[in-house]
Protein backbone atom coordinates (compact mmCIF):
# COMPACT_ATOMS: atom_id res chain seq x y z
CA UNK A 1 0.00 0.00 0.00
CA UNK A 2 2.63 2.31 1.51
CA UNK A 3 4.59 1.51 -2.17
CA UNK A 4 3.36 3.62 -4.44
CA UNK A 5 2.91 6.47 -2.87
CA UNK A 6 4.45 9.43 -4.90
CA UNK A 7 5.99 12.42 -3.47
CA UNK A 8 3.08 15.67 -3.20
CA UNK A 9 1.57 15.53 -6.26
CA UNK A 10 4.17 16.52 -9.16
CA UNK A 11 3.52 14.84 -12.35
CA UNK A 12 6.53 14.66 -14.45
CA UNK A 13 5.80 16.25 -18.29
CA UNK A 14 6.96 18.40 -20.62
CA UNK A 15 5.22 21.47 -20.38
CA UNK A 16 5.42 26.10 -20.28
CA UNK A 17 4.71 25.58 -17.00
CA UNK A 18 6.77 22.84 -15.86
CA UNK A 19 9.82 24.92 -17.31
CA UNK A 20 8.73 27.97 -15.53
CA UNK A 21 10.49 29.22 -12.67
CA UNK A 22 9.87 27.65 -9.42
CA UNK A 23 9.42 31.29 -7.98
CA UNK A 24 7.45 32.77 -10.47
CA UNK A 25 5.28 30.13 -9.80
CA UNK A 26 4.81 30.58 -6.55
CA UNK A 27 4.63 34.04 -6.68
CA UNK A 28 1.62 34.09 -9.34
CA UNK A 29 0.16 31.63 -6.74
CA UNK A 30 0.16 33.98 -3.85
CA UNK A 31 -1.33 36.65 -6.67
CA UNK A 32 -4.12 34.58 -7.47
CA UNK A 33 -5.18 33.63 -4.68
CA UNK A 34 -4.86 37.27 -3.05
CA UNK A 35 -6.89 38.69 -6.35
CA UNK A 36 -9.76 36.06 -6.28
CA UNK A 37 -10.48 37.71 -2.58
CA UNK A 38 -9.95 41.02 -4.51
CA UNK A 39 -12.93 40.08 -7.42
CA UNK A 40 -16.21 41.31 -5.81
CA UNK A 41 -17.96 41.14 -9.13
CA UNK A 42 -18.83 38.26 -11.19
CA UNK A 43 -17.22 39.75 -14.38
CA UNK A 44 -13.90 40.04 -12.11
CA UNK A 45 -14.63 36.39 -10.71
CA UNK A 46 -15.03 34.96 -14.09
CA UNK A 47 -11.69 37.23 -15.23
CA UNK A 48 -9.31 35.29 -12.37
CA UNK A 49 -11.22 31.60 -13.38
CA UNK A 50 -10.31 32.01 -16.62
CA UNK A 51 -6.59 32.39 -15.45
CA UNK A 52 -6.51 29.09 -13.65
CA UNK A 53 -8.31 27.37 -16.59
CA UNK A 54 -5.29 28.74 -18.72
CA UNK A 55 -2.98 27.96 -15.64
CA UNK A 56 -4.46 24.13 -16.07
CA UNK A 57 -4.51 23.84 -19.93
CA UNK A 58 -0.55 25.70 -19.81
CA UNK A 59 0.62 22.75 -17.40
CA UNK A 60 0.62 19.63 -19.55
CA UNK A 61 -1.47 17.36 -16.85
CA UNK A 62 -4.81 16.01 -17.50
CA UNK A 63 -8.26 17.44 -16.44
CA UNK A 64 -9.55 14.35 -14.96
CA UNK A 65 -6.22 14.66 -12.43
CA UNK A 66 -7.55 17.62 -11.15
CA UNK A 67 -10.80 16.29 -11.13
CA UNK A 68 -9.70 13.83 -8.45
CA UNK A 69 -7.99 16.13 -5.78
CA UNK A 70 -11.54 18.16 -6.02
CA UNK A 71 -12.63 15.13 -5.16
CA UNK A 72 -11.96 15.18 -1.57
CA UNK A 73 -13.12 18.85 -1.22
CA UNK A 74 -16.02 19.03 -3.00
CA UNK A 75 -18.30 18.12 0.49
CA UNK A 76 -16.64 21.15 2.10
CA UNK A 77 -17.30 22.88 -1.24
CA UNK A 78 -21.12 22.19 -1.39
CA UNK A 79 -21.59 21.93 2.58
CA UNK A 80 -19.98 26.14 2.89
CA UNK A 81 -21.99 27.49 0.16
CA UNK A 82 -25.27 25.55 0.68
CA UNK A 83 -24.72 27.21 4.74
CA UNK A 84 -23.79 30.41 2.71
CA UNK A 85 -27.12 30.32 0.72
CA UNK A 86 -29.29 31.03 4.12
CA UNK A 87 -27.42 33.49 5.44
CA UNK A 88 -27.45 36.72 3.23
CA UNK A 89 -29.21 39.55 3.22
CA UNK A 90 -31.06 40.76 0.11
CA UNK A 91 -34.68 40.08 -1.40
CA UNK A 92 -36.22 37.22 0.14
CA UNK A 93 -37.15 34.69 -2.93
CA UNK A 94 -38.19 31.54 -1.18
CA UNK A 95 -39.30 31.68 2.89
CA UNK A 96 -39.54 28.03 4.62
CA UNK A 97 -39.79 28.17 8.25
CA UNK A 98 -36.89 30.64 9.74
CA UNK A 99 -34.99 29.96 6.94
CA UNK A 100 -34.87 31.71 3.41
CA UNK A 101 -33.50 32.06 0.50
CA UNK A 102 -32.15 35.60 -0.77
CA UNK A 103 -30.45 37.40 -3.50
CA UNK A 104 -27.40 38.25 -1.53
CA UNK A 105 -27.45 34.38 -0.22
CA UNK A 106 -27.42 32.95 -3.76
CA UNK A 107 -24.67 35.53 -4.72
CA UNK A 108 -22.39 34.58 -1.74
CA UNK A 109 -23.15 30.76 -2.30
CA UNK A 110 -21.75 31.40 -5.88
CA UNK A 111 -18.48 33.47 -4.84
CA UNK A 112 -17.55 30.97 -1.71
CA UNK A 113 -17.71 27.95 -4.10
CA UNK A 114 -15.69 29.86 -7.00
CA UNK A 115 -13.14 30.85 -4.66
CA UNK A 116 -12.52 27.96 -2.53
CA UNK A 117 -12.26 25.32 -6.00
CA UNK A 118 -10.10 28.17 -7.95
CA UNK A 119 -8.06 28.38 -4.82
CA UNK A 120 -7.48 24.59 -4.83
CA UNK A 121 -7.41 23.85 -8.31
CA UNK A 122 -4.19 27.02 -8.74
CA UNK A 123 -2.27 25.27 -6.00
CA UNK A 124 -2.90 21.82 -7.82
CA UNK A 125 -1.37 23.93 -11.01
CA UNK A 126 1.82 24.51 -8.50
CA UNK A 127 2.03 21.44 -7.01
CA UNK A 128 1.53 19.02 -10.65
CA UNK A 129 4.47 21.10 -12.86
CA UNK A 130 6.49 21.80 -9.54
CA UNK A 131 8.68 19.51 -7.75
CA UNK A 132 8.71 19.53 -3.97
CA UNK A 133 12.28 19.85 -4.01
CA UNK A 134 11.86 23.09 -6.91
CA UNK A 135 9.57 24.35 -4.49
CA UNK A 136 11.82 24.48 -1.40
CA UNK A 137 14.60 25.58 -3.80
CA UNK A 138 12.51 28.88 -4.70
CA UNK A 139 11.31 29.16 -0.77
CA UNK A 140 14.69 29.84 0.00
CA UNK A 141 15.56 32.21 -2.58
CA UNK A 142 12.22 33.96 -1.95
CA UNK A 143 12.79 34.25 2.04
CA UNK A 144 16.29 34.88 1.33
CA UNK A 145 16.07 38.79 2.58
CA UNK A 146 15.05 36.85 5.61
CA UNK A 147 18.47 36.37 6.38
CA UNK A 148 18.99 39.42 7.18
CA UNK A 149 16.70 39.11 10.24
CA UNK A 150 18.29 36.09 11.32
CA UNK A 151 15.74 33.66 10.10
CA UNK A 152 17.96 30.37 9.44
CA UNK A 153 16.33 30.01 5.84
CA UNK A 154 18.99 27.29 4.43
CA UNK A 155 18.46 25.58 7.32
CA UNK A 156 14.79 25.69 7.20
CA UNK A 157 15.00 24.73 3.28
CA UNK A 158 17.16 21.88 4.26
CA UNK A 159 14.89 20.73 6.83
CA UNK A 160 12.30 20.66 4.20
CA UNK A 161 14.48 18.42 1.75
CA UNK A 162 15.51 15.89 4.15
CA UNK A 163 11.86 15.79 5.24
CA UNK A 164 10.63 15.21 1.47
CA UNK A 165 13.67 12.79 1.18
CA UNK A 166 12.68 10.46 4.24
CA UNK A 167 8.54 10.65 4.18
CA UNK A 168 8.45 7.46 1.94
CA UNK A 169 11.82 5.81 3.67
CA UNK A 170 9.55 5.91 7.28
CA UNK A 171 6.24 4.64 5.40
CA UNK A 172 8.04 1.75 4.27
CA UNK A 173 9.27 1.53 7.71
CA UNK A 174 6.56 1.79 9.18
CA UNK A 175 4.45 -0.66 6.88
CA UNK A 176 7.51 -3.05 8.33
CA UNK A 177 7.20 -2.66 11.72
CA UNK A 178 3.04 -3.15 11.68
CA UNK A 179 3.77 -6.36 9.99
CA UNK A 180 6.23 -7.65 12.71
CA UNK A 181 3.84 -6.77 15.12
CA UNK A 182 1.11 -7.91 13.33
CA UNK A 183 3.30 -11.64 13.06
CA UNK A 184 3.09 -11.64 17.02
CA UNK A 185 0.03 -11.01 17.06
CA UNK A 186 -0.87 -7.80 17.79
CA UNK A 187 -3.90 -6.63 16.82
CA UNK A 188 -4.80 -3.04 14.73
CA UNK A 189 -8.02 -3.30 13.26
CA UNK A 190 -10.57 -3.77 15.53
CA UNK A 191 -11.74 -2.28 18.72
CA UNK A 192 -12.82 1.63 19.86
CA UNK A 193 -10.86 4.78 18.48
CA UNK A 194 -8.92 4.38 21.65
CA UNK A 195 -7.91 0.74 21.64
CA UNK A 196 -6.34 1.42 18.30
CA UNK A 197 -4.85 4.42 19.17
CA UNK A 198 -3.13 2.30 22.06
CA UNK A 199 -2.20 -0.34 19.30
CA UNK A 200 -0.53 2.14 17.63
CA UNK A 201 1.91 2.66 20.56
CA UNK A 202 3.84 -0.74 19.84
CA UNK A 203 4.45 1.00 16.34
CA UNK A 204 5.11 4.33 17.05
CA UNK A 205 7.71 3.81 19.34
CA UNK A 206 10.59 1.70 17.50
CA UNK A 207 9.80 3.75 14.17
CA UNK A 208 10.58 6.99 16.88
CA UNK A 209 13.85 5.15 17.43
CA UNK A 210 14.87 4.01 14.65
CA UNK A 211 14.41 7.75 13.43
CA UNK A 212 17.19 8.54 15.92
CA UNK A 213 19.24 5.99 14.47
CA UNK A 214 18.49 7.52 10.95
CA UNK A 215 20.00 10.86 11.81
CA UNK A 216 22.61 9.77 13.60
CA UNK A 217 23.80 8.11 10.36
CA UNK A 218 22.81 11.43 8.13
CA UNK A 219 24.41 13.43 9.94
CA UNK A 220 27.40 11.93 9.92
CA UNK A 221 26.98 11.24 6.11
CA UNK A 222 26.39 14.96 5.27
CA UNK A 223 29.70 15.65 7.36
CA UNK A 224 31.47 13.20 5.54
CA UNK A 225 30.86 14.85 2.10
CA UNK A 226 31.96 17.98 3.33
CA UNK A 227 28.36 19.37 4.67
CA UNK A 228 28.93 22.90 6.43
CA UNK A 229 25.57 24.69 6.56
CA UNK A 230 24.16 27.16 3.56
CA UNK A 231 27.88 28.81 3.98
CA UNK A 232 30.06 29.12 0.50
CA UNK A 233 27.81 26.45 -0.95
CA UNK A 234 26.83 26.64 -4.52
CA UNK A 235 23.99 24.70 -6.54
CA UNK A 236 23.62 21.99 -9.25
CA UNK A 237 20.70 24.38 -10.96
CA UNK A 238 20.86 28.07 -11.06
CA UNK A 239 17.12 29.70 -10.87
CA UNK A 240 18.05 31.97 -13.59
CA UNK A 241 14.70 33.92 -15.11
CA UNK A 242 14.02 33.71 -18.31
CA UNK A 243 11.81 36.05 -20.58
CA UNK A 244 8.95 32.87 -20.60
CA UNK A 245 9.30 33.72 -17.07
CA UNK A 246 8.40 36.93 -17.28
CA UNK A 247 5.87 36.89 -19.72
CA UNK A 248 4.07 34.27 -17.70
CA UNK A 249 4.26 36.76 -14.84
CA UNK A 250 3.02 39.19 -16.88
CA UNK A 251 -0.10 37.38 -18.06
CA UNK A 252 -0.84 36.92 -14.28
CA UNK A 253 -0.06 40.44 -13.70
CA UNK A 254 -2.69 41.93 -16.38
CA UNK A 255 -5.49 39.20 -15.34
CA UNK A 256 -4.78 40.56 -11.52
CA UNK A 257 -4.95 44.36 -12.82
CA UNK A 258 -8.47 43.83 -15.03
CA UNK A 259 -9.69 42.12 -11.61
CA UNK A 260 -8.55 45.32 -9.73
CA UNK A 261 -10.58 47.31 -12.38
CA UNK A 262 -13.38 45.48 -12.19
CA UNK A 263 -13.62 45.90 -8.68
CA UNK A 264 -13.41 49.88 -8.79
CA UNK A 265 -15.71 50.99 -12.05
CA UNK A 266 -18.48 47.94 -11.83
CA UNK A 267 -21.01 48.85 -9.65
CA UNK A 268 -23.55 46.38 -10.77
CA UNK A 269 -23.96 43.57 -8.38
CA UNK A 270 -25.16 40.81 -10.79
CA UNK A 271 -22.33 41.76 -13.39
CA UNK B 1 55.50 9.16 3.21
CA UNK B 2 52.46 6.78 2.37
CA UNK B 3 49.14 8.42 1.26
CA UNK B 4 47.44 7.62 4.55
CA UNK B 5 49.47 6.95 7.67
CA UNK B 6 48.44 5.63 11.28
CA UNK B 7 50.98 5.79 13.65
CA UNK B 8 50.75 4.43 16.79
CA UNK B 9 46.76 5.32 16.82
CA UNK B 10 44.92 4.31 20.18
CA UNK B 11 41.17 5.62 20.44
CA UNK B 12 38.86 5.11 23.13
CA UNK B 13 35.47 6.43 23.37
CA UNK B 14 34.05 8.83 25.80
CA UNK B 15 33.73 7.07 29.43
CA UNK B 16 30.45 6.39 30.55
CA UNK B 17 29.38 7.38 33.90
CA UNK B 18 31.03 4.90 36.70
CA UNK B 19 32.74 2.82 33.70
CA UNK B 20 36.31 3.11 32.17
CA UNK B 21 36.52 3.91 29.26
CA UNK B 22 37.98 0.63 27.27
CA UNK B 23 40.03 1.27 24.10
CA UNK B 24 38.61 0.68 20.94
CA UNK B 25 42.02 0.90 19.29
CA UNK B 26 45.40 0.35 20.67
CA UNK B 27 48.50 1.54 18.65
CA UNK B 28 47.67 0.75 15.67
CA UNK B 29 50.02 1.60 13.16
CA UNK B 30 49.13 1.44 9.31
CA UNK B 31 50.33 3.03 5.96
CA UNK B 32 48.37 2.93 2.70
CA UNK B 33 50.02 3.82 -0.40
CA UNK B 34 47.79 5.66 -3.36
CA UNK B 35 45.49 3.10 -5.52
CA UNK B 36 45.76 0.05 -3.26
CA UNK B 37 42.65 -1.65 -2.99
CA UNK B 38 42.73 -2.96 0.60
CA UNK B 39 40.39 -4.92 2.98
CA UNK B 40 39.51 -4.12 6.52
CA UNK B 41 38.45 -7.23 8.43
CA UNK B 42 37.57 -8.25 11.42
CA UNK B 43 34.47 -9.00 13.30
CA UNK B 44 31.91 -6.60 15.56
CA UNK B 45 33.55 -4.73 18.31
CA UNK B 46 37.32 -5.70 16.28
CA UNK B 47 37.80 -1.78 16.33
CA UNK B 48 37.74 -1.52 11.88
CA UNK B 49 34.67 0.60 11.96
CA UNK B 50 36.55 3.13 14.06
CA UNK B 51 39.94 2.98 12.37
CA UNK B 52 37.54 3.74 8.98
CA UNK B 53 35.88 7.30 10.99
CA UNK B 54 39.90 8.16 12.05
CA UNK B 55 40.55 8.08 7.89
CA UNK B 56 38.81 11.11 7.28
CA UNK B 57 38.77 12.67 10.60
CA UNK B 58 35.19 11.91 11.61
CA UNK B 59 36.67 10.69 14.87
CA UNK B 60 40.58 11.91 15.94
CA UNK B 61 42.56 9.84 17.93
CA UNK B 62 42.88 9.71 21.60
CA UNK B 63 46.87 9.65 20.87
CA UNK B 64 49.14 9.04 18.00
CA UNK B 65 48.58 10.37 14.75
CA UNK B 66 46.46 9.93 11.56
CA UNK B 67 47.62 12.13 8.17
CA UNK B 68 46.53 11.83 4.40
CA UNK B 69 48.98 13.05 2.56
CA UNK B 70 50.79 14.46 5.19
CA UNK B 71 47.42 16.71 6.29
CA UNK B 72 46.96 15.52 10.09
CA UNK B 73 43.58 14.78 10.56
CA UNK B 74 43.48 16.68 14.20
CA UNK B 75 44.20 20.31 12.12
CA UNK B 76 41.30 22.03 11.83
CA UNK B 77 42.07 24.00 8.71
CA UNK B 78 42.66 20.77 6.53
CA UNK B 79 39.25 18.87 7.86
CA UNK B 80 37.54 19.96 4.58
CA UNK B 81 40.20 19.12 2.25
CA UNK B 82 40.86 16.09 4.36
CA UNK B 83 37.19 14.81 3.96
CA UNK B 84 37.04 15.56 0.37
CA UNK B 85 40.09 13.41 -0.46
CA UNK B 86 38.96 10.62 1.61
CA UNK B 87 34.93 9.80 1.10
CA UNK B 88 33.12 7.74 3.57
CA UNK B 89 30.49 5.32 2.25
CA UNK B 90 28.14 3.77 5.15
CA UNK B 91 26.42 0.38 5.35
CA UNK B 92 22.64 1.74 5.30
CA UNK B 93 22.44 3.35 1.95
CA UNK B 94 18.93 4.53 2.66
CA UNK B 95 20.06 7.15 5.47
CA UNK B 96 23.02 8.22 3.51
CA UNK B 97 21.30 9.90 0.50
CA UNK B 98 19.78 13.77 1.19
CA UNK B 99 17.88 14.74 -1.62
CA UNK B 100 14.73 12.90 -3.29
CA UNK B 101 16.51 13.17 -6.62
CA UNK B 102 19.66 11.26 -7.61
CA UNK B 103 21.10 13.45 -9.57
CA UNK B 104 20.73 16.51 -6.79
CA UNK B 105 21.99 13.99 -4.24
CA UNK B 106 25.10 13.20 -5.82
CA UNK B 107 25.39 16.93 -6.61
CA UNK B 108 25.38 17.64 -2.68
CA UNK B 109 29.06 16.98 -2.37
CA UNK B 110 30.40 19.33 -4.80
CA UNK B 111 27.99 22.19 -3.87
CA UNK B 112 28.91 21.81 -0.49
CA UNK B 113 32.62 22.58 -1.08
CA UNK B 114 31.54 25.34 -4.07
CA UNK B 115 32.09 24.09 -6.88
CA UNK B 116 30.75 26.22 -9.58
CA UNK B 117 27.41 25.27 -11.50
CA UNK B 118 28.67 23.54 -14.62
CA UNK B 119 31.49 21.72 -12.82
CA UNK B 120 29.14 20.45 -10.88
CA UNK B 121 26.57 19.29 -13.95
CA UNK B 122 29.57 17.59 -15.21
CA UNK B 123 30.79 15.99 -12.26
CA UNK B 124 27.86 14.72 -12.02
CA UNK B 125 27.46 13.44 -14.98
CA UNK B 126 30.27 11.92 -14.97
CA UNK B 127 30.34 10.01 -11.65
CA UNK B 128 26.33 8.76 -12.57
CA UNK B 129 28.10 7.22 -15.86
CA UNK B 130 30.83 5.70 -13.74
CA UNK B 131 28.39 4.00 -11.33
CA UNK B 132 26.70 2.71 -13.97
CA UNK B 133 23.37 5.07 -13.03
CA UNK B 134 23.02 8.00 -15.23
CA UNK B 135 19.71 6.43 -16.74
CA UNK B 136 17.86 7.11 -13.41
CA UNK B 137 19.58 10.40 -13.06
CA UNK B 138 15.99 11.69 -12.63
CA UNK B 139 14.46 9.00 -10.16
CA UNK B 140 13.77 9.18 -6.94
CA UNK B 141 16.03 7.01 -4.35
CA UNK B 142 13.25 5.53 -2.76
CA UNK B 143 12.24 3.66 -5.63
CA UNK B 144 15.52 2.01 -6.42
CA UNK B 145 16.87 -0.93 -5.10
CA UNK B 146 19.33 -1.38 -2.13
CA UNK B 147 22.47 -2.21 -4.61
CA UNK B 148 21.22 1.01 -7.03
CA UNK B 149 20.87 3.27 -3.62
CA UNK B 150 24.57 2.31 -2.45
CA UNK B 151 25.67 3.07 -5.91
CA UNK B 152 24.31 6.48 -5.58
CA UNK B 153 26.10 7.04 -2.15
CA UNK B 154 29.37 5.62 -3.86
CA UNK B 155 28.14 8.50 -6.43
CA UNK B 156 28.12 11.02 -4.68
CA UNK B 157 31.57 10.72 -3.18
CA UNK B 158 33.02 10.62 -6.38
CA UNK B 159 31.76 14.04 -7.58
CA UNK B 160 33.99 15.08 -4.84
CA UNK B 161 36.68 13.60 -7.07
CA UNK B 162 38.33 12.10 -3.85
CA UNK B 163 41.58 10.13 -4.11
CA UNK B 164 40.48 7.45 -1.60
CA UNK B 165 37.05 5.93 -0.60
CA UNK B 166 35.98 4.37 2.50
CA UNK B 167 33.29 2.17 2.36
CA UNK B 168 32.06 1.03 5.65
CA UNK B 169 30.15 -2.58 5.45
CA UNK B 170 28.64 -1.01 2.32
CA UNK B 171 27.06 -4.78 1.39
CA UNK B 172 26.27 -5.59 4.43
CA UNK B 173 22.71 -4.87 4.16
CA UNK B 174 22.10 -5.94 0.32
CA UNK B 175 20.86 -9.18 -1.36
CA UNK B 176 23.35 -11.31 -3.00
CA UNK B 177 22.58 -9.55 -6.59
CA UNK B 178 22.92 -5.81 -5.30
CA UNK B 179 26.27 -6.78 -3.68
CA UNK B 180 27.90 -7.83 -6.98
CA UNK B 181 26.85 -5.15 -7.95
CA UNK B 182 28.40 -2.40 -5.83
CA UNK B 183 31.98 -5.01 -5.53
CA UNK B 184 32.18 -4.31 -9.22
CA UNK B 185 31.17 -0.94 -8.93
CA UNK B 186 33.91 -0.79 -6.06
CA UNK B 187 36.74 -2.79 -8.57
CA UNK B 188 36.33 -1.03 -11.37
CA UNK B 189 37.24 2.30 -9.59
CA UNK B 190 40.16 1.22 -8.11
CA UNK B 191 40.99 -0.53 -11.70
CA UNK B 192 39.92 2.31 -14.05
CA UNK B 193 40.79 5.28 -12.30
CA UNK B 194 42.96 4.34 -9.74
CA UNK B 195 41.07 5.56 -6.34
CA UNK B 196 42.08 4.22 -3.53
CA UNK B 197 39.42 1.62 -2.15
CA UNK B 198 39.42 1.01 1.77
CA UNK B 199 36.31 -2.02 2.29
CA UNK B 200 35.63 -2.58 5.24
CA UNK B 201 33.91 -5.94 5.65
CA UNK B 202 33.14 -9.37 7.89
CA UNK B 203 32.39 -11.22 4.41
CA UNK B 204 35.81 -13.17 3.84
CA UNK B 205 34.59 -13.45 -0.02
CA UNK B 206 34.67 -9.71 -0.50
CA UNK B 207 37.86 -9.44 1.90
CA UNK B 208 39.58 -12.29 -1.03
CA UNK B 209 39.13 -9.59 -4.34
CA UNK B 210 41.48 -7.13 -2.87
CA UNK B 211 45.40 -6.59 -2.95
CA UNK B 212 46.09 -6.29 0.61
CA UNK B 213 43.79 -7.74 3.55
CA UNK B 214 44.16 -5.95 6.87
CA UNK B 215 42.70 -8.29 9.70
CA UNK B 216 41.96 -6.82 12.91
CA UNK B 217 41.25 -8.49 16.39
CA UNK B 218 40.30 -6.48 19.52
CA UNK B 219 41.66 -3.46 18.49
CA UNK B 220 44.80 -4.28 17.33
CA UNK B 221 46.11 -5.49 13.94
CA UNK B 222 46.17 -9.36 13.58
CA UNK B 223 47.11 -9.88 10.37
CA UNK B 224 48.57 -7.91 7.09
CA UNK B 225 49.45 -8.96 3.81
CA UNK B 226 47.68 -10.44 0.27
CA UNK B 227 44.68 -12.36 0.74
CA UNK B 228 46.33 -15.74 0.01
CA UNK B 229 49.20 -15.09 2.72
CA UNK B 230 46.89 -13.87 4.92
CA UNK B 231 43.75 -16.62 4.30
CA UNK B 232 46.48 -19.59 4.58
CA UNK B 233 46.36 -18.84 8.03
CA UNK B 234 43.76 -21.00 8.75
CA UNK B 235 45.05 -22.07 12.50
CA UNK B 236 45.49 -18.43 13.31
CA UNK B 237 42.46 -16.82 12.17
CA UNK B 238 40.53 -19.68 13.88
CA UNK B 239 41.72 -19.24 16.92
CA UNK B 240 40.55 -15.35 16.94
CA UNK B 241 36.71 -16.72 15.84
CA UNK B 242 37.24 -15.73 12.49
CA UNK B 243 36.46 -17.29 9.29
CA UNK B 244 38.19 -17.71 6.10
CA UNK B 245 36.67 -17.99 2.32
CA UNK B 246 34.45 -21.19 2.06
CA UNK B 247 36.61 -22.71 -0.69
CA UNK B 248 39.73 -22.08 1.71
CA UNK B 249 38.19 -23.77 4.71
CA UNK B 250 37.02 -26.90 2.81
CA UNK B 251 40.80 -26.68 0.68
CA UNK B 252 42.54 -26.65 4.20
CA UNK B 253 40.37 -29.89 5.94
CA UNK B 254 40.93 -31.63 2.59
CA UNK B 255 44.47 -31.07 3.29
CA UNK B 256 44.01 -32.28 7.05
CA UNK B 257 42.72 -35.20 5.68
CA UNK B 258 46.15 -36.26 3.92
CA UNK B 259 44.85 -35.29 0.32
CA UNK B 260 47.92 -33.13 -1.20
CA UNK B 261 45.95 -30.15 -2.27
CA UNK B 262 47.60 -26.34 -2.80
CA UNK B 263 47.72 -23.94 -0.20
CA UNK B 264 46.11 -20.33 -0.08
CA UNK B 265 42.93 -21.27 -2.32
CA UNK B 266 40.48 -18.86 -2.67
CA UNK B 267 37.80 -18.27 -5.36
CA UNK B 268 35.58 -21.32 -5.91
CA UNK B 269 36.95 -21.66 -9.24
CA UNK B 270 40.13 -22.18 -8.46
CA UNK B 271 38.78 -24.58 -5.90
CA UNK B 272 37.45 -26.93 -8.60
CA UNK B 273 40.45 -27.08 -10.62
CA UNK B 274 42.86 -28.22 -7.63
CA UNK B 275 39.85 -30.76 -7.01
CA UNK B 276 39.70 -31.96 -10.48
CA UNK B 277 43.44 -32.05 -10.69
CA UNK B 278 43.50 -33.92 -7.88
CA UNK B 279 41.10 -36.58 -9.04
CA UNK B 280 42.66 -37.20 -12.52
CA UNK B 281 45.78 -37.64 -10.72
CA UNK B 282 43.95 -40.40 -8.50
CA UNK B 283 42.39 -42.33 -11.52
CA UNK B 284 45.85 -42.29 -13.64
CA UNK B 285 47.08 -44.16 -10.33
Amino acid sequence: MVRDITLGQYVIAKSPLHRTDPRIKLVSLVLVIAFLFVANTFSGLAVMTALVLLGMCCSGVRISQYLRSLRAVIILVAFTSVFNLFYGTGDVLVQWGFLQITTGGIRTAIFVAVRILMMILASCVLTFTTSPNQLCDAMERLLKPLTYVKVPVHEIAMMMTIAIRFIPTLLEETDKIMSAQKARGADMESGGLISRAKALIPVLIPLFISSFRRAFDLAMAMEARCYNGGKGRTKLRVLQLQRADFIVLMIVLLFSAATLLLRIFVTNPWW
Amino acid sequence: MSFIDVKKVSFSYPAQEGKVAEPVLREVSLSIEQGEFVALLGHNGSGKSTLAKLFNGMLRPTSGRVTIDGRDTNDDAQTFEIRRRVGLVLQNPDNQLVASIVEEDVAFGPENIGIPPQEIRRRVDNALRDVDMYDYRLSAPHKLSGGQKQRIAIAGIIAMEPDCIVLDEPTAMLDPKGRQEVLSTIRRLNREKGITIILITHYMEEAALADRVVVMDDGQILLDGRPRQVFSQVELLKEHQMDVPQSTELVDQLRHRGIPLPQGILFPAECVAALEQQLKENIHR
